[in-house]
């Protein structure tokens, strides 16, 4: 934990993340996920999922994330991948306080991947006075000069068509993001388990994006076209105590079918995975753990931890067999909680791309 | 390397037989590093003190966005600017009072804190989630808790609302509570309301400001240097400059003592250079000498200089608190560059005081003259250079007088005449000696005045010495009896009631004045209160003074226009203290613009007044249009009118009545008494380097005679041999001294004077705001006069008591020609 | 011979059995053993002795500059042996005339003031004797200067002057020449015997220079701690 205590954005994850909840951060998974979630409202299956009110926060649980991430590529055929991410965590139950007395705590990543560089900003916003928040309708989510805004004519099943801005010292982006399909629900009917216990979250994607705009590094404007993936998820406890972290990956295939996969590592060494096949009609095929084999083949050193950065994936079951290869393996997200997550293109049995998030290392 | 170190066995061997010229050259070298490293611990622990004010949550070391009008601005702006890409952190700012004591209160925000900013000030180990969730939790410097007498945890009221628990955070500076934002706006009834916004360092894109907030809020750049630097600036300076002149003092001594060991070793010297030693390698055996003496030295001199340090701080900061308002905690914390800078000076001025000796060495023939040493030529042409120096050092002094116009300038002047006064001695001492020579009849008179005249190369240094130690003696003492006749004059026009009382709050502050009004005794109450704003970018106060004559008829001003005191009644005038026109320049007549609460306040100067030891800028207006344009302050202060008989029975009641203590009720006796020892305090530091200083130019004329004695028994011994007892030579080298001191003395006294009204007129008026009247002290002048010669005597007593018991052996050595 | 010279004729000085041993290294060294000799008025005597033989030791005991362990020195009517250290330094001033090898004349002071200096404090000074030294001297240009500027010889002919300046009973000399060329020695030496018998004292010069001593009335040659 935050031995030093000091009040600054570094510790303030430390000291606020964590420190409210006693305990290491990685021993109880990692950013604290793994913490006892007493007071906030449980997961449990069978929820009837409602739009566009659960586009908006969910304060009665501990923590919650909305998390967009593009495959793009310029005019001369460059690609790039951007990521957007807004969390709220709680740091006490209970409704919600008025003004500064609110609980809930904001936190805003995003980054832009080059195959030559990888740039990212983390900004940190309490909530109740109006710097950081979510609204359900019109849509629109935002932290500082960041934000994701819904746009007419607006389409709550798709949650499109959005506006999505981000920047830091050294890059920033808008980009427009259409779907013409509805967004997909994860797991069983959106309760997404994550162990073999009753560790879980709510989960629903938009995997169908088409996405259109300028991305701008070192002041050198691109405009840029291709896909993008907004998953929204919520929960209290998604982590059980024994688990690390996960590796995450979501793949676009050029036939258009889409596929979400994860494996919550354990300490134990047993895995738990899940995943989603989506194709083009929109028809959705779950996969289980044992349908999943996920194997690391290139490793990468970054600030002393081993990354595995490319992999094979096999899903037996549809056929799939391929290997993953990021686009820059240095995709570093050097944040309060550092973690890997960046875009990777794949071939084999299918070809694509996607992005690859990888926790806990 | 063999040889080197052979010769260097030779060369110590030389302190064996000499131990008190060993002890001489490092006592030399250990109290100039002592002094000046000491000195420089106390600036260093006072600076970090100063950048950790000015880094606590956006001090002057952050940019920061202000009010453009008023004290505060509403809460959306900072959304709005976040919203924006801007990376600012909100602040609130107000006080409260606890125990009756009045005590800063800051609202800061945790989480959008700039990490530069909170870089200075920790909060410990309490989690972030207690600081920011109801109670939350209260930061307090262990000092302010201890002034408290309240323990950690404890939650104490303001104003009838339980206040968050104290948590320590030793980090922080003193007199100021942190909470977090949410807090500080609802504690200080404030809600949804701003005092700055700190700008963090985050670059990235972020709107024009006027686009965001319009005019609304200002932007103040961040200031390399802190108001408390520059507030400090004079006392930081006044420690420097006695602390180099201590060095400089005790490089002399170190000068001597080497000058004597080079002088006595020359015969060694040479006998290493004919036996092969090339002068090369004689020197850089020297040097290594020297450097390892330092070396020693320097490591003592440091201890030494940390425990004088050790033992200034509680007085540097008290003086500091008592004059500016800064708070240095009590604990030294050194850091490593101040070993090594103090390592550094001692081989620096090493090496510097053995420059001398060093050049003689690379330049020594090999073969003794039988010629004695040329000292009546060499001396015509020393003075003649020296005084060409102190003539050229007194047109430098005269320049920065009428070119300068700031402290460093005032600071300059007085070392340009130091050093004049301290070159052109010598020549002083010269003509004073030659008259004595001529106007002497006897053939001892004239061999007395001669001797002397020639002793004075020897001597000059030490004489300097005392010379400058007297001098800053003379000014320092002059400028602080001027400073104190003046301030217990002012102090009794400040304080004309007979009873303060302060009020734990606003209520009983009321049931105070309504149980007063029913006392008979009580011949006045004159309410009294203050606000804090900003005037051209500085903090004031702004004091509210009720219409009364006790006031009218007491409280000193130093210019005003007609009827001053009813030109205040209407609530659109207002009187300014002296250091706050001299900063902005304000004369009687002029407008000033003053944020309020509610806007801005335009007041009319109609008067001018002294405000000694303030540290900030006031301005005084009539209590009700205070109270009308500040509604937030607390108005819990007040004076009372009450016959001295009746005084203590008055404050019993008080006490007795509503639970008061000496804190919260005083009679004017006791707050002078108070005032004045906050004062005394103040200048104890000056004091005690002061007495340092001459002591250490005691030393330096006492190591310098020593020095003397040595090599004059060639001189003495014919005056002996011709008949001459011992005693009778003994009492003729203490007279001798004796009147060397004096004139030293005498010529010490003008210079002093000099100093004082430099320090009066030029350095006190830019380093404090205020110039103070002259006054001399002849009784005073007298006792530095009989120091001084007293300095001399216990110097000269040595060298004539051995002098006088000087076996006759030593002195027939002379004549020995089988020696 | 001037009002005040003293009236004293035949022997000025008389030592008698005179014994001194320094302890060195924890050593008793006896270097005067028994020493006799006998100056009279207006006579010049020559001390010889090789190096360590107590020549000076015995001129020092003389000018009592030091305490003899035992026999007499008579110095006119007064017994040397016998007087406190202020009625030698007294004896000194009034009696006495001392120049030594290494000129000791006083730095600070001019020529003129030199010469003068012991005469003076021995409040005997004498306008007419004291310009006839000086001419004598042949100081006369030279009387504004300071030592530093003179010459060696030049520094030892203020010397002698200074001593003869009281008119004293007995001139004493430690190797008055020694550190001077030949030439310069004869010259100065040629000066000192003309002036001590211009004034009538008695005059006992220590030297190793045989060719100077033998310039003189008379010779005694100190060896093995006696006067042979």
């Amino acid at each position: 934990m935050n031995a030093s205590g000091r009040i600054t954005r570094r510790g303030f994850v430390g000291g606020a993340l964590l420190a409210g909840f006693g305990g290491e951060a990685l021993a109880q998974g990692f950013a604290g996920l793994g913490e006892s979630a007493e007071g906030f409202a449980p997961v449990v299956p069978g929820r009837t999922f409602a739009f566009p009110a659960d586009h908006g926060p969910h304060p009665e649980f501990r923590i919650e994330w909305w998390y967009v991430t593009a495959n793009l590529s310029d005019a001369s055929g460059n690609a790039y991948g951007t990521q957007w991410t807004l969390f709220r965590q709680a740091i006490a139950p209970g409704g919600p306080q008025d003004g500064w007395a609110n609980q809930q705590i904001w936190m805003g990543h995003a980054a832009v991947t080059r195959a030559d560089t990888h740039r990212f900003s983390q900004v940190f916003a309490r909530g109740g006075v109006g710097q950081a928040g979510v609204e359900a309708k019109p849509f629109h989510a935002w932290i500082d000069a960041w934000e994701m805004r819904g746009l007419d004519p607006a389409s709550d099943e798709n949650i499109a068509p959005l506006e999505l801005k981000a920047s830091g010292a050294d890059f920033s982006y808008t980009l427009r993001l259409g779907a013409l399909r509805p967004l997909v629900l994860q797991g069983d009917g959106g309760y997404s388990r994550k162990s073999l216990r009753e560790q879980a979250s709510y989960y629903y994607s938009q995997p169908h994006y088409s996405a259109t705009g300028i991305l701008t590094i070192d002041d050198k404007p691109v405009d840029v076209t291709g896909m993008a993936w907004l998953d929204r998820e919520w929960s209290s406890q998604p982590l059980a105590s024994d688990q690390s972290g996960w590796d995450w990956l979501s793949l676009h295939f050029t036939t258009g079918d889409k596929l979400m996969l994860y494996r919550m590592r354990q300490t134990d060494g047993q895995h738990y995975g899940s995943g989603k096949w989506i194709t083009p009609d929109g028809k959705a095929e779950q996969l289980a753990s044992g349908d999943i084999t996920m194997t690391p083949l290139v490793f990468t050193e970054i600030e002393k931890r081993k990354i595995p950065t490319t992999w094979r994936i096999a899903v037996p079951k549809m056929a799939l067999s391929i290997e993953c290869t990021p686009l820059n393996a240095r995709s570093w997200m050097g944040t309060s909680f550092p973690y890997w997550e960046g875009p990777i293109r794949f071939a084999g049995s299918h070809t694509g791309v996607g992005y690859l998030e990888m926790t806990g290392y | 390397m063999k040889r080197a170190l052979w010769t260097l066995a030779v060369l110590l061997s030389h302190w064996r037989r000499h131990p008190m010229q060993l002890a001489t050259l490092l006592i030399g070298l250990i109290s100039a590093t002592a002094l000046w490293s000491g000195v420089q611990a106390l600036n260093q622990q006072a600076r970090i003190s100063y950048d950790r004010a000015a880094a606590t949550f956006g001090g002057t070391r952050t940019a920061m966005l202000v009010a453009s009008s008023g004290v505060t601005f509403p809460q959306k702006l900072f959304v709005d600017l976040r919203r924006a890409g801007w990376p600012v952190s909100p602040v609130l700012e107000g006080r409260i009072q606890i125990e009756g004591r009045s005590l800063r209160l800051m609202g800061i925000e945790p989480v959008t804190l700039p990490a530069e900013v909170g870089n200075a000030p920790t909060i410990g180990k309490a989690s972030l989630q207690s600081f920011m969730t109801p109670p939350g939790e209260m930061l307090v410097a262990p000092e302010t808790l201890a002034d408290l007498k309240l323990a950690e945890g404890a939650r104490p009221e303001a104003s009838g609302t339980l206040l968050p628990p104290l948590r320590i955070q030793p980090n922080l500076v003193p007199g100021v509570l942190v909470v977090d934002i949410g807090i500080a706006q609802s504690l200080l009834k404030m809600p949804d309301q701003l005092s700055r916004l700190l700008i963090g360092k985050a670059a990235g894109k972020r709107a024009p400001l006027e686009n965001v907030t319009g005019d609304k809020l200002r932007l103040v750049e961040p200031d390399a240097e802190t108001d408390l630097e520059r507030l400090t600036n004079s006392f930081h300076l006044n420690l420097t400059a006695f602390g180099l002149l201590s060095f400089f003092v005790g490089l002399f001594i170190v000068n001597s003592a080497i000058g004597l060991a080079f002088e006595q070793r020359l015969p060694v010297l040479r006998t290493l250079r004919a036996c092969g030693v090339s002068a090369r390698m004689l020197n850089v055996v020297l040097v290594l000498e020297l450097v390892t003496l330092a070396l020693a030295a320097g490591l003592i001199g440091l201890v030494c200089g940390y425990f004088i340090a050790g033992a200034l701080l509680p007085d540097v900061a008290a003086s500091l608190r008592g004059l500016y308002g800064a708070q240095i905690p009590g604990q030294l914390t050194l850091k490593p560059q101040w070993w090594f800078a103090g390592i550094a000076i001692s081989i620096l001025g090493a090496l510097a005081a053995a420059a001398t000796s060093l050049t003689k060495a690379l330049r020594l023939p090999l073969l003794a003259t039988a010629q004695p040493f040329a000292w009546q030529q060499a001396q015509r042409r020393w003075l003649t250079y020296q005084s060409a120096l102190a003539l050229a050092a007194f047109a430098g002094a005269g320049g920065f007088l009428w070119f300068g116009d700031s402290l460093l300038s005032g600071f300059a002047v007085l070392a340009a005449l130091m050093l004049g006064a301290a070159l052109i001695l010598p020549m002083v001492l010269e003509v004073a000696l030659s008259i004595g020579q001529r106007y002497a009849q006897q053939p001892l008179g004239v061999w007395f005045w001669a001797d002397s005249r020639q002793q004075l190369s020897g001597l000059s240094l030490a004489l300097m010495a005392l010379l400058l130690a007297l001098a800053v003696n003379v000014g320092v003492s002059t400028m602080v009896e001027s400073f104190s006749r003046t301030f217990l004059v002012w102090l009794d026009g400040r304080l004309a009631a007979d009873v303060y009382v302060n009020a734990a709050n606003d209520d009983q502050a009321h049931e105070i004045k309504s149980w007063l009004r029913e006392r008979p005794e009580v011949e006045a109450i004159l309410p009294g209160g203050r606000a804090d704003t900003q005037l051209a970018g500085a903090p004031i106060e702004v004091l509210g003074l009720p219409d009364h004559a006790t006031y009218r008829d007491n409280w000193p001003l130093l210019q005003s226009a007609d009827n001053a005191w009813t030109k205040l009644r209407p609530g659109n005038a207002a009187l300014v203290s002296e250091q706050l026109a001299r900063r902005l320049q304000l004369s009687v007549g002029d407008r000033i613009d003053v944020p309020a609460s509610g806007g801005n306040w335009t007041l009319d100067v109609v008067g001018i007044y002294a405000d000694y030891g303030n540290p900030k800028g006031q301005i005084a207006v009539n209590f009700a249009a205070l109270t009308r344009r500040f509604p937030e302050i607390p108005l819990t202060r007040m004076g009372l009118r009450v016959a001295p008989a009746n005084i203590p029975a008055l404050i019993s009641a008080l006490k007795e009545k509503f639970g008061l203590d000496d804190r919260n009720v005083a009679d004017q006796a006791t707050m002078k008494a108070e005032s004045t020892r906050i004062f005394n305090r103040t200048f104890s530091v000056t004091a005690a380097l002061n007495t340092f200083t001459l002591a250490v130019a005691g030393i330096a004329l006492l190591t310098s005679l020593l020095t003397l004695a040595n090599s004059r028994l060639p001189q003495l011994a014919p005056l002996w041999a011709i008949g001459i007892t011992r005693r009778q030579l003994a009492v003729i080298e203490l007279l001798k001294t004796m009147s060397v001191a004096l004139i030293t003395t005498i010529f010490a006294l003008p210079l002093g004077l000099l100093v004082a009204w430099c320090l009066l007129a030029i350095v006190n008026v830019k380093a404090f705001g205020w110039r103070l009247p002259f006054h001399l002290f002849p009784l005073q002048l007298l006792w530095l006069t009989g120091v001084a010669m007293a300095a001399a005597l216990a110097a000269s007593a040595l060298p004539v008591i051995r002098l006088a018991r000087m076996q006759p052996a030593s002195l027939i050595r002379i004549f020995a020609n089988e020696r | 011979m001037t009002k005040d010279s003293p009236s004293v004729t035949g022997p000025v000085l008389y030592v008698t059995g005179l014994k001194k041993s320094y302890r060195t290294a924890g050593e008793e060294v006896a270097v005067l053993r028994g020493v006799n000799l006998t100056v009279s008025a207006g006579e010049s005597v020559a001390l010889t002795g090789e190096s360590g033989s107590g020549k000076s030791t015995l001129l020092h005991l003389i000018a009592g500059l030091d305490a003899a362990d035992g026999g007499e020195i008579r110095l006119a009517d007064a017994e040397v042996s016998e007087l406190s250290d202020a009625e030698r330094a007294e004896m000194r001033r009034d009696r006495l005339g001392l120049v030594f090898q290494q000129f000791n004349l006083i730095p600070s002071l001019t020529v003129e003031d030199n010469l003068a200096f012991q005469s003076r404090i021995a409040g005997r000074h004498d306008a007419a004797w004291h310009s006839e030294l000086v001419e004598r001297l042949g100081l006369g240009r030279l009387l504004k200067r300071y030592p530093e500027q003179l010459s060696g010889g030049q520094q030892q002919r203020v010397a002698i002057g200074r001593a003869l300046a009281i008119k004293p009973l007995l001139l004493l000399a430690d190797e008055p020449t020694g550190n001077l060329d030949e030439d310069t020695a004869d010259e100065v030496l040629a000066l000192a015997r003309d002036l001590v018998a211009r004034s009538g004292c008695g005059f006992l010069m220590v030297t190793h220079s045989a060719r100077l001593a033998a310039t003189l009335d008379r010779q005694v040659n100190l060896h093995a701690g006696v006067i042979a």
